[in-house]
């Protein structure tokens, strides 16, 4: 056995505090682990609850007003929806990208480090914007 | 007695689950762009134009494409997860089973609320 294979376990698991600690991720690698936490939020809680804030707003005039005029009035509930606009954003964003990426559009080096730049910044950007116009 | 298999190994197995994610997410984009402009031009104020909007024929058709669009999308998605960081069998199992019966009633909860 060579000194070399000793001295470094290989292959090498990329755990949590390894990813936010360790190793310095290039942004690309952030815009796809942000494209998998976003991915993950949307699917639960964030998509059940939307589909409760729809059913609640629709089933009758009671409903919507209750939806409307007390319950997305409160601070914590904005919060929320901030957060489901920063993830529907991003992995709208970054999902767009990949679909670029699939298509060879943008893949070399550069390109694809500006690119995931722009993800980033597009989607805080927009959640921004949309933030202020909600509260 | 030798039975052909399927191969489920080698480059061109997931190709189908790869291709439905990305049709799907084309059409999630398409929605959430339409919904945009529309609630944007219409703003809807009060129940019955909110009411009204979600009654519309295409819109109704629109909506559960869309909720059937995630469901699949993020079958594939959250198997890819699970995938990935979930190593022991019956717990993976689990996760998969859940995955899809919550998104099933995803779909099945959409399709009650715009047909109500």
């Amino acid at each position: 056995m060579s000194s070399a294979a000793a001295k470094k376990a290989r292959p090498k698991y990329l755990n949590l505090p390894a990813i936010l600690f360790e190793i310095r991720l290039p942004v690309p690698g952030w815009v796809s682990i942000l494209h998998r936490v976003s991915g993950a939020l949307l699917f639960f809680p964030l998509a059940a609850w939307l589909l409760y804030l729809l059913d609640t707003s629709l089933a009758s005039e009671q409903g919507f007003a209750r939806v409307k005029d007390h319950y997305l009035q409160l601070p914590v509930v904005k919060l929320g929806l901030i957060v489901f606009i920063w993830a529907y954003l991003h992995h709208f964003c970054a999902g767009i990208r990949f679909l670029l990426l699939d298509l060879n559009k943008g893949v070399e080096l550069a390109p694809a480090r500006r690119s995931a730049v722009a993800v980033l910044i597009v989607s805080v950007a927009l959640t921004l914007f949309f933030a202020w116009r909600i509260w | 007695m030798v039975t052909p298999r399927r191969i489920v190994v080698g480059a061109h197995y997931g190709m189908g689950s790869w291709l439905a994610q990305r049709i799907t997410a084309v059409i999630m984009a398409l929605y959430s762009v339409i919904l945009l402009v529309v609630l944007i031009g219409r703003r809807p104020a009060d129940y019955g134009q909110w009411k009204a909007l979600f009654s519309n024929g295409w819109m109704r058709v629109a909506t559960l494409l869309f909720a059937a669009s995630l469901a699949w999308h993020a079958w594939v998605g959250v198997r890819d997860i699970v995938m990935d960081y979930v190593k022991p069998d019956g717990l993976r199992l689990a996760m998969e089973v859940l995955t899809i019966l919550l998104l099933a009633g995803y779909v099945l909860w959409a399709a009650q609320i715009l047909w109500r």
